[in-house]
Parts: structure tokens; C-alpha cells; sequence
């Protein structure tokens, strides 16, 4: 049980990319086979997640060397900086690591039986896999070059899986965008950390923010880093691809996608609290974030209530709720450097902020798998053409209407906790902010009871008399993230004490991240 | 003032390829010209970490026949290795898509195969 | 455990879910002592629409495009100002990039 503690962040990330590995080998034995294989591995990573995220929320940051001695062991002997590769897991490092788990256990559950007759269907999973590798390594990792290697491979296993109906074009349309998108991020978001190498030798995070010393070279640095990860998230103006790639990708996958994303806001915030974080005076900075995140939120949802195509939809709504979050920590950057402010409002817009990224991912991915549960029974996205389903798919209709109304902050569900932490928070600090966001928040429920309207009531439609309920493994895959928006709708006050606000501590306290590794000398 | 140039060449490359790049991926409407354009980014990119690795009076971290000197730490071109080997799997990815939309849309030109819009 | 203070305030869902039921129960019962006399299944329960013949049901449904027309002729001229810059050509999404960032670029470093 200790060994599996202290070597819990490498094989998190190590059993996964075996698995990718060893996934076409196991096909050749059958599919039952290699299906049962990969939801048992999976389940003992989530184990390992939950031994970790006991081991961290009791103790503190987590640090794995490796090629060390003793994994804690973070400078090597006779050195001064840290020179090795080094995993650093804090309290949002496990939050976004519990996030990405139960998004991808929700799509590995629901691809089951999505996949039925395809071909190539173990590279499917061996890029599933993958693509779980990259956003576990990129929210544990402390050092910045690891950071952009991760970046690379969800890139890569993403725009694969985006792009993996081949026989459709706009598929390949999608996944084209995402992986020139991508690659040019991930390359500026190089010429930056070697901007920063440059001038102090190191690639650690922990040991740049000690040295770091905000000259005109490292304001360079910081936009590349904000802008390029803005633009991994989808953020206004930078947002155009996301509908065109999350509306193409084969189910299971675009909740992935959408928690890569969410994991790219990760890396921003990594990169303006800790990298950029102590006597720097973060308004500026934070003001644009803030000013992005309104944008996205507002344009997001203005072009979310025109389209007609339920995935479009949903995917500008991904957007606009992206701006929640983005404004939430915005406000908390913004305060940073101000204690009054700070312990005021400052910790409870980032609790909502926080709050508001697994929430999110939970519910929104679970409407994106209900708009797949229509395709894969009708084969249409299109909104003018359907009508009447909710006849026949009883629990489909239920779940989304779960969702839709989690997403527009309907009480009692989670969306509106996290919600009304960042409307009463950001109300102290500019009131106008508060008021879009909650006009934001009613177009949201508009144009939900748009899509509630034309696909689910109505008569029952003589095409579409002969449409059951979906498979059992889709129905499971919805139901494991309906059981978690229940249990946080019911206990939000459990949720944020125990995992948001950990997060939220480790994002402000910059100070406890370096002392973590350069104060653990031999 | 013009002592510093031999010294800056390197860097004055990396600002044109870079900037070649950037122009090659706004302006052109080839698909395949904007893969091109890619790899030129990532090629500026490598020589800039490379020519950040230069130390002058250092010796390579060989231990057999070892010359007079002080051995460097080989992490510029650790990153470099790196990176040269994700961007060789990123272009083959691209070029696979730009193959698949040629074959479905008729024509690899930007303007014309956008199925997705609005 | 299910309660989440911020500020000087209070959310709980337990209560909230609580003060539902008891408006459902009266709302219950109010209803309950309504009329009673309606039969299912007779010209009772048919689709009426003021009188005219009722159109079958592919003509009866609302298409979702003009669901909320009044909306989208209110905000027409927003809507093609903000579907201009929605091209869908990469090349552009590109230009977005590199002149948000040089703008962030200068902002950072006059302001800092």
C-alpha cells in the first residue's frame, strides 16, 4: 500500500500508455477480450487516483522524481536546482486528475457499444488511452518542457480520434482544424519556454518561479503562454474551431476533447499563478483574462441560440460556459496582491471558478452524449428534422433534462452553487460583470428549451416510429455522470470543502509550491 | 554596434523563419502550402533551441579522449531530439487529413473545403 | 455537509429541496379538488387549433429555425455583424492568433 502511494503519479501515467500499447496485440485475441482488458486497467487507475487523492488532500504536495533514489528526493546530491523530471501533484493538479477520470471512465463505458461495427477499432483505444495519458501527465507535471510534451500527445491522440470517421468529410474537416490549431499552439508555446531557458538554465517550474525576474523578455514569454493556451481552450476570439471539432467527433471523444480544453486552462492557470505569481502585480493580467472570459461568455451564447445542429449548439455553449470559469479565476488573479480584497470575495470566486470546471465537464459532457445517443439512432444532427424522440427514449430525455438544467443554474443542482458563487463574488468586484453573466445564464435556458422543444416533444413523428431507447453500455456511460451531478447537487458544501478549496489554496499559496521541491534538499 | 552581429545570426535566422512561417500559414490558401508553412515554424523553433545551448569554450559531455574544458549539461538538445520527433509524427498526421479531404471535397484548397461554418 | 456559505450567505439544497415538496403538496391538493369530469380517449383529448382542419404531424412541428423568430429579426443586424468574422476558413483562424498576441504582447509590456 506505501509503494502504491509514493509510485502512484508514474503509474497512473505508465499503466495507461501500456495499455495504448499493447491495445492491438490484445485485439487479435477478441474483442470481448481486449474490451474487458482496457475496463479493467482503467478501473485499477482509478484506484490509484483515489489512493493519491487521499494521500494528497491529507498531507500535502505529492512529488515523484524520476531517475532518483528516493522519488521525493527532488535535487539531486551536490546540485542546487533541480535538474531531473519531476511530477508535482497539489490540490488542483488532483482536482483536474479527478475530473479527467471520471470523464474518461463515463467514455470509455459509453464507447462499448458506440463502436459496434467499425473498423479499426483498436486504434480507437489505443488513442483513447493515449489521449487520457496526455491530460493525466499534463496536470501532474512540474516541469515546463514535460508540460508542452503532453500538450503534443492529447493534441495528436485528439485530433485522431476527431477525425476517425473517415468516411464522413466534415469529420476530417474537424479534425484537420484541431491538429493545425494544436501544432501551432504547442510550437509558440516552445519558442517561449526556450525564451525562459535561456535566460535562467532551468525548466523546472518551482525553481523558475524562484528566479524569475520579470523583465521585458519574460512579459514576451508570458503572452505567448497565456495567448497559445487561450487558444487551446477555446476561448473568444480564438474560439472558432471548437464548433467545428466537437461537432464531428464520434461519441465518448468530445467529452474528452472538452476536458482537454478544460486541462489547457489548467496549464494557464499554472502558468500566471505559480510561474508569474508572487511580487508581480497581476491586475493587468488578470484584467485580460477576465475580459476574455466575458467575451467568451457572451459570444458564445449569442451563436450557441442560432444553430441548428445539436452538437454546434452544445459546443458554443462549451464556449460560453468556458468564460464562467475563465471569469471566476480572473477576478481572483485580478485581487491577488490585495489580502483585504482577497480573503473577502477573491477565494470565493475561485471557489466558483474551480467549482464550475468539474461541474462542467460533468454536465456537458453528458448532453454531448445524449446529442450521440440521437445520432447513433436516427443518423441525423440536424434540429429541423427532428421531433417527437421523447416517446420512445425515456431515459435520454431524462438525463438531458438533467443537464440542461444543471447548465443554465437552475437550482438545486451543482451548476447553480457554482454559479451563485461567482455571481455574488464578482458582484463585489465590478457589477456589470455579475449582470451579463447571469443574461448569459438565462439565454443559456433559452436556447436549451430550444433543443428540449424540437427534439424530445412534440407528436411522435410516422419517420421515426420504429427508434428504441439506446444500448445498455450508452445508458450506463450517462448514468455514471448523472450519479455525480446528483451527488454534488445534493452535497456542494462536501465537494467544495474537500476538493475545491485545496485547489483554490494551492493556485494563491505560490510560496508552499517552490518550498515543496527547492526546500526538499537531501 | 556591429560587433554583435556575427554573434546574432543565429538569432536574426530564427526571426525569419519564424516570421516566413507565420506569413505562409495566414496567407495561403493550399492546404498542403499550410503544412509546409508548419514545418518551417517547427524548423525556427529548433534552431532557436539549439543556438540557446551555445557556450563558448565548452566541450561536448564525452568521457572517452576528453579535451581540455569545462562539459556542458546536453538539455537544449534533449529538447530539440524531442521536439524534431513530435513534429515528424504531427506533419505525417496532417498530411493523412490533407489526403482524406482531397479525396472526399475534390480540391485541397482552404476557401473552398469549409463543410463547417457559422 | 451540503451546505455552501459564501460571503454572508447560505445555499443549501437540502432545505430548498424541502420548501418544494411542501409547495408541491399544497399544489397537489388544491388541484385535487378541481373538476372530475373529463374522459379520456373521446373528442375531449384531441388536438385543437381554433377550429381548422389539424395538419399532419410532419406540418405541425415548429422546425427549430423559427422557434425564436421574433429574437432573430430584432437582432438581425448583430447577427450578420457577428457571422462575418464565422468563416470557417483556417487561414483566418490564424490571423486571430497573431493579432491577439501581438496586442497582448504590446499591452504587457507598456503596462508592465
Amino acid at each position: 500500500m506505501e509503494f502504491l502511494t509514493v509510485h502512484s503519479p508514474i503509474l497512473i501515467v505508465a499503466i495507461p500508455l501500456l495499455a495504448a500499447f499493447i491495445a492491438p496485440l490484445i485485439s487479435r485475441i477478441g474483442n470481448k477480450f481486449r474490451d474487458t482488458v482496457n475496463v479493467a486497467l482503467l478501473g485499477f487507475v482509478t484506484l490509484l487516483i483515489a489512493i493519491l487523492a487521499i494521500d494528497v488532500y491529507t498531507n500535502g504536495t505529492r512529488i515523484y522524481t524520476l531517475g532518483a533514489a528516493v522519488p521525493e528526493m527532488a535535487i539531486p546530491e551536490n546540485y542546487m536546482v533541480p535538474i531531473r523530471i519531476m511530477f508535482q501533484v497539489d490540490g488542483i493538479s488532483m482536482f483536474m486528475g479527478l475530473t479527467t477520470t471520471v470523464v474518461m471512465l463515463a467514455a470509455l463505458v459509453y464507447s462499448l457499444n458506440f463502436l459496434k461495427g467499425q473498423t479499426g477499432q483498436d486504434r480507437f483505444y489505443s488513442l483513447l488511452m493515449l489521449l487520457y495519458v496526455g491530460m493525466i501527465g499534463l496536470e501532474f507535471t512540474g516541469d515546463m518542457f514535460n508540460l508542452f510534451v503532453f500538450l503534443e500527445i492529447l493534441s495528436i491522440a485528439g485530433a485522431g480520434l476527431a477525425a476517425y470517421r473517415t468516411n464522413l468529410a466534415d469529420a476530417v474537416e474537424g479534425g484537420f482544424k484541431y491538429i493545425v490549431i494544436s501544432a501551432v499552439s504547442a510550437l509558440l508555446v516552445l519558442f517561449a519556454i526556450g525564451i525562459l531557458y535561456g535566460q535562467y538554465n532551468l525548466l523546472s517550474i518551482a525553481a523558475l518561479a524562484q528566479n524569475m525576474q520579470f523583465n521585458t523578455l519574460d512579459m514576451i514569454a508570458l503572452a505567448m503562454l497565456a495567448i497559445a493556451f487561450v487558444m487551446k481552450l477555446a476561448g473568444v476570439p480564438l474560439h472558432m474551431w471548437a464548433p467545428d471539432t466537437y461537432a464531428v467527433a464520434p461519441a465518448g471523444i468530445t467529452p474528452m476533447i472538452y476536458t482537454s480544453s478544460a486541462a489547457s486552462m489548467y496549464a494557464l492557470y499554472r502558468v500566471t499563478f505559480t510561474l508569474y505569481g508572487g511580487h508581480f502585480d497581476t491586475t493587468a493580467i488578470g484584467w485580460i483574462v477576465i475580459i476574455l472570459g466575458v467575451l467568451s461568455m457572451f459570444i458564445g451564447v449569442m451563436m450557441a441560440i442560432h444553430q441548428t445542429d445539436i452538437k454546434r449548439l452544445m459546443a458554443y455553449h462549451a464556449i460560453s460556459q468556458s468564460g464562467y470559469m475563465l471569469l471566476g479565476v480572473g477576478v481572483g488573479l485580478a485581487v491577488l496582491n490585495d489580502p483585504a480584497a482577497l480573503a473577502n470575495y477573491g477565494r470565493d470566486a475561485m471557489n466558483g471558478g474551480i467549482f464550475h470546471i468539474i461541474n462542467n465537464a460533468l454536465y456537458k459532457g453528458m448532453l454531448f452524449l445524449t446529442a450521440e445517443a440521437i445520432f447513433f439512432r436516427i443518423g441525423t444532427r440536424d434540429l429541423n428534422k427532428m421531433g417527437g424522440l421523447g416517446h420512445n427514449m425515456k431515459w435520454t430525455t431524462i438525463f438531458f433534462i438533467i443537464g440542461a438544467l444543471a447548465i443554465s443554474g437552475i437550482p438545486p443542482f451543482n451548476g447553480f452553487a457554482s454559479k451563485l458563487l461567482i455571481y455574488e463574488s464578482v458582484f463585489r468586484f465590478n457589477p456589470l460583470l455579475s449582470v451579463i453573466a447571469m443574461f448569459v445564464s438565462l439565454v443559456t435556458l433559452a436556447s436549451f428549451t430550444k433543443v428540449f422543444y424540437s427534439a424530445f416533444t412534440g407528436p411522435e413523428m410516422p419517420a421515426y416510429k420504429e427508434v428504441r431507447e439506446v444500448p445498455r453500455s450508452m445508458l450506463i456511460g450517462m448514468g455514471i455522470m448523472v450519479a455525480c451531478i446528483i451527488f454534488f447537487s445534493i452535497f456542494p458544501g462536501l465537494v467544495v470543502d474537500t476538493i475545491v478549496a485545496p485547489a483554490t489554496d494551492a493556485l494563491i499559496d505560490q510560496a508552499g509550491y517552490i518550498n515543496g521541491v527547492m526546500g526538499a534538499a537531501p | 554596434m556591429m560587433q554583435y552581429i556575427p554573434y546574432n545570426i543565429p538569432f536574426i535566422a530564427v526571426a525569419l523563419l519564424v516570421g516566413v512561417a507565420l506569413f505562409i500559414i495566414v496567407f495561403k490558401r493550399n492546404l498542403i502550402k499550410i503544412v509546409m508553412g508548419i514545418a518551417i515554424l517547427e524548423a525556427g523553433v529548433n534552431l532557436f533551441l539549439v543556438t540557446l545551448g551555445y557556450r563558448a569554450g565548452g566541450v561536448a559531455p564525452i568521457y572517452t579522449v576528453t579535451p581540455e574544458g569545462t562539459m556542458v549539461l546536453p538539455v537544449p538538445q534533449a529538447l530539440t531530439l524531442t521536439s524534431i520527433v513530435i513534429g515528424v509524427s504531427v506533419i505525417a498526421l496532417m498530411l493523412t487529413m490533407v489526403m482524406y479531404i482531397y479525396r472526399h471535397m475534390g480540391d485541397a484548397d482552404s476557401r473552398k473545403s469549409r463543410l463547417l461554418r457559422g | 455537509m451540503s451546505v455552501v456559505t459564501y460571503g454572508y450567505a447560505v445555499w443549501s439544497p437540502i432545505i430548498w429541496l424541502v420548501v418544494l415538496l411542501v409547495i408541491a403538496a399544497i399544489a397537489l391538493y388544491v388541484r385535487s379538488r378541481g373538476q372530475k369530469r373529463y374522459k379520456k380517449g373521446t373528442a375531449q383529448t384531441d388536438v385543437f387549433i381554433s377550429g381548422i382542419k389539424v395538419p399532419p404531424t410532419e406540418q405541425r412541428h415548429v422546425p427549430a429555425h423559427n422557434i425564436y423568430w421574433g429574437f432573430f429579426e430584432a437582432l438581425k443586424g448583430f447577427y450578420s455583424a457577428m457571422m462575418r468574422p464565422h468563416t470557417g476558413i483556417l487561414n483566418d483562424y490564424m490571423l486571430w492568433l497573431v493579432a491577439v498576441m501581438a496586442i497582448t504582447v504590446l499591452v504587457l509590456i507598456i503596462v508592465i
